[in-house]
């Protein structure tokens, strides 16, 4: 038999379901290779006796025939999501010791369909950043290294420990967020799947805010057929998130047919950026020969204010996570720095408790929206974030599906792009459209680097549609025969 | 204004964050980077462009106005770096 940590969560609800092992013995090889793996430093908080207690009382509902959608399964959760007396610090040094007194809505859906919490997992602080070095808890390590060279990858970020957790297979799956980028670049650093749901799919309540107008949850996964069956879970409406969409959540596995024929897929060529990677290239003409193949339709379309969406982010995004971030002030959760008054408490507090990166994008959200410059970068960004979204309300007349590249580049090493933050931001820059718009997006692995190195395609697709961008998923996946793993020679 | 030492001094002041002296001109430097590579937003004619409040354009749903929580100060309390007598505890404001 497979190695316990080796099953897709389908594999395992298959072995649960056929009593060939218990959520308690799954649950069990987990933790164990949870603390194997340390050294990629992928968790922030163990919760192996809650684990496994989750795990005993699994197996009891199961006993009873009351087995839920993810019943037994071990999951990885984003110190982001809210846990109810679990520490909950989104990577920062400001959120010290918080252990909040209520649980995410996403978190309790899955609880309530079953699932096992091993533990929070690591992350860029506040979700900013895109190779998860500007936790407080210090990087995560790539499963993943280049071919005949050991020096530590990224996992990308800011959905980091959720991807290194996955792809390391000590969870079956894991919980990320997305405000930019943050699920499917980590999921194309580390070879999974990703997706990023359309915006009021899941909800956000309980979810520590970055930007709320772009901020979406969504699961991190080994196969595609994961990714919908953990979506199931998560999604749904909530009258406690006022985004949150009132529509009944499909049956996201039934989707996946294999059935794309006669499918209109659009290529936009604003996505072709001068110098980008050849691999990158050959390996986006390989998913258009994979999905021709299986009888789609190829359609060249454009999405020309494609070139504006990273600068708009990093206008819209900053604004909001000034505002949002505003709640950090050391009276009443956290860090508190003592000062002289309650004014030099919170700035001592402040600075000392948000990393440089956060300090930074506060600082440039805190410009943009004070007065005299607000009209001229918030609303003029509010105004191209317009255009942007009607980009693909245009493409969406023509084609019922997007392919591009999920990133341009393979994962770095730690500590590269880490003096420029531009550098940075421009990981994104084939995702960031997709969260300005609401769309869904996922990012499935489709091949490797010539250093060795997973890369992915990205899907995006209409508004709440998530079933065309899985079943699309389902075919690349299929065609790419994405066997590789970390650490094994390939 | 460019974002020299003094507007970087002003922000932190409205954002709360005590950016010590020494910082300010690498932070301007930083910070000034960054809004030049965003004002090529300039280039882009939104002229007759409505702006993009959120990701997806609903009327906000409404509900009863009753009281649905509540009761639960001690769990709100919970956290608090001070406390004293069921409020937190601040430096003093009032003189």
């Amino acid at each position: 038999m497979t190695a316990l940590t080796d099953l897709t969560i389908a594999g395992a609800l298959d072995g649960l379901a056929k009593k060939q092992f218990s959520s308690k013995e799954l649950t069990q090889a987990h933790v164990k290779a949870v603390e194997a793996a340390r050294n990629l430093n992928a968790f922030v908080t163990e919760t192996p006796d809650k684990a496994l207690a989750m795990a005993a009382a699994s197996d009891a509902r199961r006993a009873k025939g009351d087995a839920g959608l993810l019943e037994g399964v071990p999951l990885a959760i984003k110190d982001l999501f809210c846990t109810e007396g679990v520490l909950t610090t989104a990577g920062s040094h400001i959120l010290d010791g918080f252990k909040p007194a209520y649980e995410s809505t996403v978190t309790a859906n899955l609880w309530k369909a079953g699932a096992v919490m091993l533990g929070k997992v690591n992350m860029d602080e506040f979700a900013m950043g895109s190779s998860n070095m500007t936790s407080h808890y210090g990087g995560v390590n790539n499963p993943w290294t280049r071919r005949g060279d050991n020096r530590p990858l990224v996992p990308g970020g800011s959905s980091g420990g959720s991807a290194a957790a996955v792809a390391a297979r000590i969870a079956l799956g894991a919980t990320g967020t997305d405000t930019g980028g943050s699920i499917r670049q980590p999921a194309a650093f580390t070879g999974i799947v990703g997706i990023k749901p359309t915006y009021g799919r899941c909800s956000r309540w309980g979810i520590v805010a970055f930007a709320s107008s772009l901020d979406q949850a969504g699961p991190m996964t080994r196969t595609v057929e994961d990714a919908a069956i953990m979506l199931q879970a998560m999604a749904g409406h909530d009258p406690k998130d006022s985004t949150s969409v009132n529509a009944p959540v499909p049956d996201y596995r039934k989707a996946l047919s294999g059935d794309i024929k006669g499918l209109k897929v659009g290529i936009p060529k604003e996505y072709r950026l001068d110098g980008m990677a050849p691999e990158i290239d050959k390996l986006w003409a390989e998913g258009v020969e994979w999905l021709k193949r299986a009888g789609a339709q190829i359609v060249d379309i454009s999405l020309p204010h494609t070139k504006y969406a990273l600068p708009t982010y990093y206008i819209i995004a900053p604004a909001e996570a000034s505002s949002n971030l505003a709640r950090y002030d050391g009276v009443r959760f956290g860090l508190r720095v003592p000062g002289e008054s309650l004014d030099e408490q919170y700035e001592n507090t402040r600075a000392a408790g948000f990393g440089k990166e956060v300090r930074r994008r506060i600082l440039i959200g805190t410009y943009v929206l004070s007065a005299g410059y607000y009209d001229a970068y918030y609303l003029k960004a509010q105004k191209v974030r317009a255009l942007i979204a009607n980009d693909f309300t245009e493409a969406f007349k023509k084609v019922d599906i997007i392919l591009t590249p999920s990133t341009p580049s393979a994962a770095f090493a730690a500590g590269e792009k880490m003096d420029d933050p531009i550098a940075m931001y421009l990981n994104d820059v084939f995702t960031v459209t997709v969260n300005l718009a609401g769309l869904p997006g996922i990012s499935v692995p489709a091949g490797l680097s010539a250093d060795g190195l997973p890369l992915g395609l990205q899907l995006i697709g209409k508004a709440f549609d998530e079933e065309t961008v899985l079943k699309v998923g389902h075919v690349l996946e299929k065609s790419a025969g994405f066997t590789a793993r970390p650490g094994s020679p390939s | 204004m460019p974002l020299d030492r003094k507007a970087v001094a002003h922000i932190a002041t409205l954002a709360r964050i005590k950016v010590p002296e020494s910082d300010l001109d690498l932070m301007a430097k930083e910070l000034d980077a960054i809004i030049h590579w965003v004002e090529q937003l300039g280039e882009v004619d939104t002229s007759k462009v409505e702006p993009m409040t959120g990701a997806v354009r609903v009327t906000l749903p409404r509900r009863k106005d009753e009281i649905t929580d509540g009761n639960c100060r001690d769990k709100i309390l919970a956290n608090a770096p001070e406390q004293a007598h069921g409020f937190f505890l601040v430096p003093k404001v009032v003189e």
